[in-house]
């Protein structure tokens, strides 16, 4: 299995990662409900931690997957909060449509 | 000795805290006593000071290291010498007796306790005035007496005219003030240090009569013609007389407007390494003397009158300081202190008496109404006259003999100024005093002698106005001439610097102080004639024409300073207000406020609120970021 | 054979990313996300990551994905519920994310990277490995990141009780 790994080019973990990353991009800009977006956005920080977990693997470093670790810490909280708000905001204004919640401006 | 030159200025600075802060919580009236003793337990300071100190002897408290940076060392210092001595005995001792006619004077009124609080400030300041040993020091007190000048004039506020008067009086001292704060500066740039006594050693070491030394002591002399009221910036002192009477005499009469007299004896080296400067003083001092002494001649307010006294007296020290005589400056100052501030004070008395009633028409025949004020003020008019053997005649003789030994043209124009000073003192005198009262019957009713508190200090001023002659005698009475010498350390090394004539022979001298004295007798026996005898009344203001109009008016001095400087000054200030600072100031700072306002109201329809929009861009962002990254 | 394996489990990572984002329905969107990160935790057991692998699958899949299945039910979102932006914002959604793309690659291409020579058999992914790693050199940024939890986890309580009026 070892063996089996190096195999494949590092490059290719490159262009996976990107094409994750901007079909997250896509989706941010596509969708409106704001749940989807916060799903999306969790998408986009998944394609960085492959690509990190991929460079440890091939510098045989493990300080990138200790990196992976703490994100994930991070992205548990913020979905979260970010679920909590999200929740909050819907029972205020009975939606999650983002173009509705253009309040935020001037 | 320390301890006692440090209480001379801390206990008049105590009365001050006190009054000031727990005035109000004190029972009436008690402080004015409070005040009162605290200048008189500051001239019991003196006094002990005195008995221990020798002529020579000098005294140096350095308070507190205050200013140090670089090679500029300025102490927190005192300096008691000899010439600190006379003034500190002046301004304590006078000041005493008019804080102890003010609890008389000022009975009654609603700014009693406010009234003592500025006083005893005043006598701090003063004392810090004399007894500083840098002109730094000299510089705090010159402009705290200024202050409280300033206060004290103005100090019935509720009256604009008052206060008008002392902002006048404030101005014009500015006037002085800047140059005498320049002429610090350039003392401070070119010995390095300000201290007094340093300067006095480093001075005699320079080129005489160089562009510098006129410089400085030009600046400096502009000072003391603002603090003193010589001419051009004397109006303010006659106007200055808004204030309560104490205060003109205390101030206006006796100790500040000196400062400047005192300020250049303290720099007599200075001034002594500077002749053409000398000249120029005596020439301010003549000129301020008998124009002023020519404008008295027509007043009518009985405190207008002592004023412009007080100038002409004042221009004639200065012309003594002019002529080199430092110590016959300080001899009439001192004498003037006297017989000034009683003639103030029985001004006031008089005032006090006829409740408020300032116009000499209005009065007349209080000789036997008030006789104490009355023989007292007679006895000071005749010693300002130079009737002989007062302290007046001895003061004012010295410096007619040395103008007479210099140079005849300034001894013709002095004496015509001081026979001039007779005849409108008796003027005075016979107006106020003589033939029959004037003014209302309700008025004479209730006229009164003053209390005691206002009677005592008149009593000794006039003791002290009849032998402060004694002071100076002049040489021909074959005693020593006491202040002379007690100054001696002081005015010696200018001395030096100055070569006089010959000294005038004893039989010239004893000539021209018997011409002197007939001539001052034969004055008042005119002036007597014409207002008791011939019961002559000054005309009313319109009826005047011609000279007597103009001299009535003041020269319209204070017209052609309000024409030429006030409203040129005032035009300026509009246009720079009206024009400059709205139309250019105003418009720029407003124009460029309504500029981003306007970019403002365009540019936020950007933030439409859409979080989708604002990822757009900022996918859009990084595209383009990446695209540059690429290109570059 | 790795490459087959990768291959397969790129496809179906792709896959189920565009179904998230281009399904009506809030639940599918849900479900297909959790296939794409069980795809990413095999992509880890190939990278020899197997820790990551499983606190992935447990945090992810497990917690992160049961919270949103949560939020979707409890909401009651369905696709009437999520009208489609119009269709021009669609088309230049698609184009930035492609222009966005297209870029990266540009980037890729145009920069050189290390070289990553195949490196020996090492058990850096495994846990015992990462465990010493995290109570040594990281314990600081540990325990830091536990105070995270605690107060994301009083936010979100605060944050979604319901307001007493």
């Amino acid at each position: 299995m070892d063996q089996t790994a190096q195999l494949v080019p590092i490059n290719w973990y490159l262009l996976l990662s990107t094409f994750l990353f901007c079909i997250g991009v896509m989706g941010v800009l596509f969708r409106r409900n704001a749940i989807i977006i916060l799903m999306c956005i969790e998408l986009m920080l998944n394609s960085v931690n492959l690509l990190l977990v991929a460079f440890s693997a091939y510098s045989g470093n493990s300080d990138g997957q200790v990196f992976v670790f703490f994100i994930m810490v991070v992205a548990a909280a913020e979905v979260a909060v970010g679920l909590a708000l999200l929740i909050s905001i819907y029972r205020n204004i009975g939606s999650t449509d983002i173009d509705v919640l253009n309040k935020l401006k001037w | 000795m320390t301890f006692l030159g440090l209480m001379i200025p801390l206990l008049p600075l105590m009365g001050f805290l006190v009054n000031g802060l727990l005035g109000k919580y004190l029972p009436k009236g008690s402080t004015g006593w409070i005040g009162s003793i605290a200048v008189l337990a500051s001239f019991v300071c003196v006094l002990l000071v005195f008995k221990d100190l020798g002529a020579a002897q000098t005294v140096q408290i350095d308070v507190f290291n205050w200013i140090s940076f670089g090679k500029i060392d300025i102490s927190f210092g005192l300096w008691i010498d000899s010439l600190t001595m006379i003034m500190l005995m002046v301004v304590t001792g006078v000041g005493f007796l008019i804080h102890l006619y003010s609890i008389g004077y000022m009975h009654g009124d609603a700014g009693f306790t406010r009234f003592f609080t500025y006083l005893n400030l005043f006598i701090f300041f003063m004392l810090l005035l004399v007894m500083g040993s840098n002109y730094l020091m000299i510089f705090i007190g010159w402009e705290g007496v200024g202050l409280c000048s300033y206060l004290l004039i103005g100090f019935w506020y509720k009256n604009d005219a008052y206060n008008d008067a002392a902002q006048k009086a404030f101005v014009m001292n500015r006037i002085g003030d800047l140059g005498f704060l320049l002429g610090m500066f350039f003392i401070l740039f070119h010995f390095g240090t300000l201290d007094i006594q340093a300067v006095k050693e480093l001075a005699p070491g320079l080129t005489a009569n160089s562009t510098l030394l006129i410089g400085i002591t030009m600046l400096l002399f502009v000072g003391a013609i603002g603090k003193s009221a010589q001419l051009p910036l004397f109006t303010w002192l006659p106007d200055a007389m808004a204030g309560p009477t104490p205060v003109s005499a205390l101030i206006h009469a006796a100790t500040m407007v000196t400062a400047g007299i005192y300020m250049v004896v303290r720099s007599n080296v200075l001034f002594a390494m500077a002749p053409t400067t000398l000249t120029f003083i005596l020439w301010i001092g003549v000129a301020t003397s008998v124009f002023a002494a020519v404008i008295g001649l027509k007043q009518n307010d009985i405190k207008k009158v002592l004023a412009y006294s007080t100038v002409s007296q004042l221009g004639l020290m200065f012309a003594a300081l002019g002529l080199g005589a430092f110590s016959s400056g300080i001899f009439h100052l001192v004498t003037h202190a006297f017989f000034k501030a009683l003639l103030f004070l029985g001004a006031g008395s008089v005032i006090h008496a006829l409740h408020g009633e300032q116009d000499i028409r209005k009065m007349g025949g209080l000789k036997k109404l008030i006789p104490v004020t009355y023989l007292t003020f007679f006895l000071a008019s005749l010693a300002i006259s130079g009737f002989p053997l007062l302290s007046g005649f001895f003061s004012k003789d010295e410096i007619l003999a040395h103008a007479f030994e210099q140079n005849k043209l300034v001894w013709i124009i002095l004496f015509a100024s001081s026979m001039l000073t007779a005849f409108y003192m008796f003027r005075l005198v016979f107006l106020t005093f003589y033939n029959d009262f004037r003014g209302t019957e309700e008025t004479k009713h209730h006229i009164h002698e003053s209390p005691w508190t206002m009677t005592l200090p008149l009593i000794i001023l006039c003791v002290l106005s009849v032998i402060g002659g004694l002071l100076g005698l002049p040489a021909v009475f074959k005693m020593t001439h006491w202040l002379d010498t007690y100054l001696a350390s002081v005015t010696e090394p200018s001395a030096a610097l100055l070569h006089h004539g010959e000294p005038l022979s004893h039989s010239i001298e004893i000539g021209l102080m018997a011409f002197a004295g007939l001539a001052a007798i034969a004055v008042i026996v005119f002036a007597y004639r014409k207002y008791v005898s011939l019961k002559a009344m000054p005309e009313e203001d319109n009826v005047l024409t011609g000279l007597p109009k103009l001299i009535s008016n003041k020269f319209y001095v204070d017209e052609i300073y309000e024409s030429q400087i006030t409203k040129p000054v005032f035009r300026m200030s509009s246009w720079l207000g009206n024009f400059f600072d709205k139309k250019i100031v105003d418009q720029a700072v407003n124009s460029t406020a309504d500029a981003m306002g306007t970019g403002g109201r365009s540019i936020r329809t950007l933030q439409s609120g859409n979080t989708g929009a604002y990822v757009f861009a900022m996918v859009i962002g990084m595209v383009i970021l990446f695209i540059i990254r690429l290109l570059i | 054979m790795s490459q087959l394996l990768f291959f397969s489990l790129s496809i179906l990572t792709i896959l189920s990313a565009l179904v998230v984002v281009f399904t009506r329905k809030p639940m599918y969107s849900v479900l297909s996300l959790i296939v794409c990160f069980f795809t990413i935790a095999g992509h880890y057991i190939l990278l020899n990551a197997q820790f990551l692998a499983i606190t992935h699958v447990i945090v992810y899949a497990g917690a992160i994905m049961v919270l949103f299945l949560f939020t979707v039910m409890l909401l009651n979102l369905n696709a009437e519920s999520d009208q489609p932006k119009s269709g021009k914002l669609r088309i230049a959604a698609m184009v930035a994310a492609g222009m966005l793309f297209v870029t990266l690659v540009a980037s890729i291409k145009s920069t050189t990277l290390g070289e990553f020579s195949l490196p020996p058999a090492s058990d850096n992914g495994f846990v015992q490995h990462v465990g010493q790693r995290l109570f040594t050199d990281y314990l600081l940024p540990f325990e830091i990141s536990s105070i995270l939890f605690l107060s994301a986890m009083i936010g979100a309580v605060v944050l979604s009780k319901k307001e007493k009026h």
